[in-house]
């Protein structure tokens, strides 16, 4: 039994990351209509969910100690600024991951 | 379908780069809990979540009981539950591949789909979708792969190549702010992590912030989708 334990692990990991991602197909995905409120809801939370994984990847970094946050607020400025000047997403990201990657081991190493 | 896959590659390239380093660092970490490629491999392949991975590592290496598996899995991807909301019909264009779209809902893909515009060729649009989806789970196992056998080989200091998931959050949040006119749903979402982050720490914030914007997102859908719809009806 105790062999069994990682299958049994990952199978269970997996499941449950999947219950997650199926919930709202169960609740509105079936064969009536999806409810107004739902579709409304729908179209305005992208913006609103892009913004908070934007917190969620800087959730660990401490703008009060060590460096402010430095590395990631040149960096989220350098990407930003690009993008808003050139609107190429893979030269916005490449230059802005280059430039973080040359900040933490370079300059605030 | 070749053409489908390479717009579908172009738009994905970001999540490649992220995924490679990502991936790699997992499939690193169960190599060194003592499991090999196979391992992260098949949990690359079945679980297919960056942050439910590493959990599961650790749980893994402390022999956890399968019943906190699943509670702390559960928990930790609970955030998953808000992005179908988003795709209700328009993975039905998908068709036969609506479950696995389901599965793939990744927080990058999930953001990829929402930087693709729907198309009115609704069978393309499924393709398309589909494409870009199956793209960025064949990166996260080649992560997998190349991580738990090269991992320590690797000589080359990757260190802060994971910053292009947050450079593609940014870039994508650009395109949202540009495309609609109510900016409304932007300020809920950054209001409410920074309250939450602040009120329950850095690690349990995600959950109650998005519970807090999809309230007040609710409340407010009238009014932001008058104003969004304004701006569509200019641009025609």
């Amino acid at each position: 039994m105790k062999s069994m334990y990682p299958f049994l692990a990952i199978a269970v990991a997996a499941a449950c990351t999947f219950a997650t991602r199926l919930i709202p197909f169960v609740i509105f995905g079936g064969k009536k209509e999806v409810p107004d409120a739902v579709n409304k809801l729908g179209k305005i939370l992208p913006a609103a969910i892009i913004a908070t994984l934007i917190i969620y990847c800087l959730k660990d970094v401490s703008f009060v100690s060590g460096n402010h946050g430095a590395p990631e607020i040149i960096a989220i400025l350098v990407t930003a600024i690009l993008h808003i000047w050139k609107r190429n997403s893979l030269l916005s990201i490449g230059c802005g991951t280059v430039c973080y990657m040359f900040l933490v081991q370079h300059v605030f190493a | 379908m070749k053409v489908i896959f390479k717009k579908a590659f172009k738009k994905t390239m970001p999540v490649l780069f992220g995924y490679l380093f990502l991936s790699s660092a997992i499939g690193l970490l169960f190599y060194n809990a003592g499991y090999n490629v196979i391992w992260a491999f098949f949990a690359g392949l079945f679980v297919y979540a960056g942050s439910g991975e590493m959990l599961l590592v650790s749980l893994l290496t402390c022999g956890a009981p399968l019943a906190t598996i699943a509670f702390l899995t559960l928990l930790i991807n609970s955030r998953h539950a808000f992005y179908g909301l988003s795709f209700i019909e328009r993975f039905k264009n998908t068709k036969k591949a609506y479950p696995y779209m389901i599965f793939a809902l990744t927080d990058e893909t999930y953001s990829i789909l929402c930087s693709i515009p729907e198309r009115n060729n609704k069978d393309e649009d499924g393709k398309v979708m589909f494409a870009a989806a199956f793209l960025d789970h064949v990166y996260w196992m080649c992560g997998a792969v190349l991580g738990s056998l090269l991992g320590q080989t690797l000589s080359f200091n990757w260190t802060g190549v994971d910053f292009a998931m947050t450079a593609l959050f940014v870039v994508i949040f650009i395109e949202q702010w540009k495309s609609f006119k109510s900016h409304l749903p932007v300020f809920i979402g950054i209001g409410s992590s920074i309250v939450c982050v602040s009120a329950f720490g850095s690690s349990n914030f995600i959950l109650p912030s998005l519970i807090i914007t999809v309230s007040l997102l609710m409340i407010f859908k009238n009014k932001i989708c008058i104003k969004n719809e304004g701006k569509l009806q200019e641009a025609s």
